[in-house]
């Protein structure tokens, strides 16, 4: 033992940066089991794909102090009811033509992604469509045809043209459907949703 | 290879016989680090086209939109940071092992695959762009995932190359002998190979998609990256300063305790908003508010040890870019990452233009600057071990300006997103409710739009600072006859075990 000490010593940070670094990594890991439980689609937080056979709506919980997704009565997307496999048939649809025709690199997905065009998490609920008859029509002619339906709100900045067709359209729509019953713990905060149901 | 070799050497002003000098890991971080700089200048331009949309949005609209630029301004940075890590780590890998590298052949068979690898998936971005919603489109042209679009084939080419990479390093290493450096530096490897797999996959679920793809994106960038750069710190100032092993080790070792106790919990203020429990606002407000911690510890060590030895370096400009490194670390991701940490106030500027600022300081900062300083160490060797303390015969301005545009530059394009950003918290988020119409009209406030602007600017500045930081990179010690400074004891800087 030196006379150097112990604070000092070489031998007690390297057993530090071991013993930190392997505590650390087992509590993620212990973790990530119960978050993957919370998170798979079904459980509370994350909705079924058959959530899109009912109408979504996004309001604050006081008991929670932030703002939560509630889902409500049934409304078919696209005017028809869905089973589980063929709402996730089309929701995956949906996620596959988002990630290749890489929206994440002008829009946000839950906040992530890049800053130049509106974030997407409750895109479906957003008051821009007008109201909930005029909504699936006006996303997929936008979807479809960005260029020709552009919506800058007043600035110049549109979408490109990138060749969505019809079917990728409403895999899109039922997947931003999906992605609005996800429960964010309130982000984004004060978001008012088109109206809805007579609401 | 020979005829590139060559071509090096008559390019960049190499003695011959001092080129000839240099060891087969040496000669291959050269090659590393030439590209990396040429994926630098990509990023750059790319970003100042991305940067220029925002002002003129019809600028090159339907030919190279927003997203593409965007995404090969962030690809070609981490490929080419990358790259200087692996250039990095060649480079010190003989000399710290104290033996020849294992298999320099396959390591130069892997540099041109992996490059050629990089230049089909650049070309295809630009030219492909996108796909069709199927999974050929996510294997085959982009997977649209920020940070790793990387098609799954190039996924799966990057951690061949990475295999590969890891036995040459690992095993010279077991073939020499092994210090805490190279330890940590192996291990860290490991781990940062390893979590690359978690963003290998593909599924339905967005909220699973963004669990482990921040496994990836946080745990590389916020975790083991700044362990890696760690290592190449503690021996980038054994090397220009002469500061003793023991110290830096120490250092280290204190740097990883902080870094990964802080950094792995983390993570949790990426679980804040993506559908993960609410237990994350707790957990990774309060780990992430340490995360800072670290980099301060990284200031103190890289000031202590330069002033230690009164700033007298062998190599003025790689000092000066370590301890910018040092600085830039702790102001781009500390304070720039403190400041929108807590979840009460990363409610409103999650996916603004705040983030945009963060992330454009603290890569800057913590990996830029270190690579920069490293291609300085290696340029010096290569020139023939020449003189590079104080005393340049143009009085060193090249270097100088160069280092003063590029941080200068930078801030600029910080405190610009800043702004904007701040005016986005408070017009989109808190008053607008973040609908679209709340989007649009913080994106038109002039605060906003001024910013932009600004950004151009001192993105106009930034380049000039790499376009300079080329030429002296290019001329440096060329005709420099005075050997380099002494600054070490060799003999106490050995590691000790065998």
């Amino acid at each position: 033992m030196s006379d150097r000490a112990w604070w000092a010593s070489q031998d007690f940070w390297r057993k530090c940066a071991i013993f930190v670094t392997a505590f650390m990594a087992v509590v993620l890991i212990v973790l990530t089991f119960h978050t993957m439980d919370a998170i798979t689609s079904g459980s509370g937080r994350v909705p079924a794909y058959a959530v899109i056979n009912y109408r979504i709506d996004y309001e604050f919980d006081a008991g929670r102090n932030m703002y939560a997704p509630v889902i409500g009565e049934e409304a078919p997307l696209f005017g028809t009811l869905h089973t589980e496999d063929e709402a996730r048939a089309l929701v995956d649809l949906g996620k596959l033509t988002v990630q290749a025709k890489n929206c994440m690199n002008c829009h946000t997905l839950l906040g992530n992604g890049a800053y130049y065009a509106p974030d997407l998490t409750k895109a479906w609920l957003d008051p821009g469509w007008g109201n909930e008859q005029s909504r699936e029509l006006l996303l997929t002619m936008f979807l479809t045809d960005p260029v020709a339906n552009a919506r800058t709100f007043g600035t110049r900045r549109r979408m490109p043209d990138l060749g969505i067709t019809d079917e990728e359209a409403r895999g899109v729509i039922a997947f931003l459907k999906w992605l609005s019953a996800v429960d964010t713990n309130g982000f984004p905060h004060g978001f008012e949703t088109l109206p809805q149901g007579g609401s | 290879m020979a005829v590139a070799a060559g071509t090096l050497r008559a390019g960049f002003g190499a003695p011959a016989d001092t080129a000839a000098a240099l060891s087969a890991g040496q000669r291959l971080a050269l090659k590393y680090f030439l590209a990396a700089m040429v994926l630098f200048l990509a990023q750059t331009v790319f970003g100042l086209l991305a940067g220029l949309q925002f002002i003129y949005p019809e600028f090159l609209f339907g030919v190279l939109d927003f997203n593409v630029n965007r995404m090969v301004h962030l690809n070609a940075m981490i490929v080419w940071m990358l790259y200087g890590f692996v250039g990095s780590i060649y480079w010190l890998v003989e000399d710290e092992a104290g033996t020849e590298l294992v298999g320099a052949k396959l390591a130069n068979i892997n540099f041109w695959v992996l490059t050629a690898a990089v230049a089909v998936v650049v070309v295809v971005y630009l030219v492909v762009q996108v796909g069709s919603g199927t999974r050929a489109s996510i294997w085959l042209i982009n997977e649209g995932r920020e940070y790793i679009e990387a098609p799954r084939w190039a996924d799966i080419g990057i951690v061949v190359c990475m295999g590969v990479f890891f036995y040459n390093v690992a095993a010279t290493f077991m073939k020499g002998r092994w210090s805490g450096i190279s330890g940590t530096l192996v291990l860290d490897l490991i781990a940062l190979a390893g979590l690359y797999l978690a963003g290998m996959f593909y599924t339905t679920n967005l909220s699973v998609d963004q669990y482990w793809w921040w496994w990836v994106v946080h745990l590389w960038v916020e975790a083991t990256w700044e362990v890696l750069v760690g290592c190449i710190m503690a021996w980038g100032l054994m090397k220009t300063l002469g500061a003793k092993r023991r110290i830096v080790t120490t250092w280290l070792y204190i740097e990883v305790a902080l870094m990964f106790g802080s950094g792995i919990l983390g993570l949790g203020h990426h679980y804040f908003w993506i559908g993960t429990p609410e237990y994350w606002l707790a957990l990774g407000g309060f780990f992430s508010a340490l995360e800072p911690i670290p980099l301060v510890a990284m200031v103190v060590h890289a000031v202590y040890d330069a002033g230690r030895h009164g700033f007298r370096s062998n190599n003025h400009p790689a000092l000066a870019w370590l301890i910018a490194h040092a600085f830039g670390n702790f102001l781009g991701a500390g304070v720039w990452g403190f400041m929108q940490t807590l979840p009460q106030i990363n409610l409103y500027t999650h996916g603004t233009q705040w983030s945009s600022s963060h992330g454009h300081l603290a890569f800057f900062g913590a990996y830029t600057t270190i690579v920069i300083a490293f291609i300085y160490i290696a340029l010096q060797k290569w020139r023939g071990d020449v003189w590079m303390s104080a005393d340049l015969p143009d009085g060193g301005w090249k270097w100088k300006w160069a280092l003063g545009l590029q941080c200068v530059g930078m801030l600029g394009m910080t405190m610009a997103m800043l702004i904007a950003g701040y005016e986005q918290a408070f017009v989109e988020r808190a008053i607008g409710g973040s609908t679209w119409q709340a989007f649009f009209e913080g994106q038109t406030q002039p605060w906003f739009v001024q910013a932009m602007q600004w950004r151009m600017v001192f993105g106009i500045v930034m380049t000039a600072g790499l376009l300079l930081l080329f030429w002296d990179l290019l001329t440096i010690g060329r005709n420099e006859t005075r050997p380099a400074k002494q600054v070490h004891a060799p003999e106490e800087n050995r590691p000790a075990k065998a």
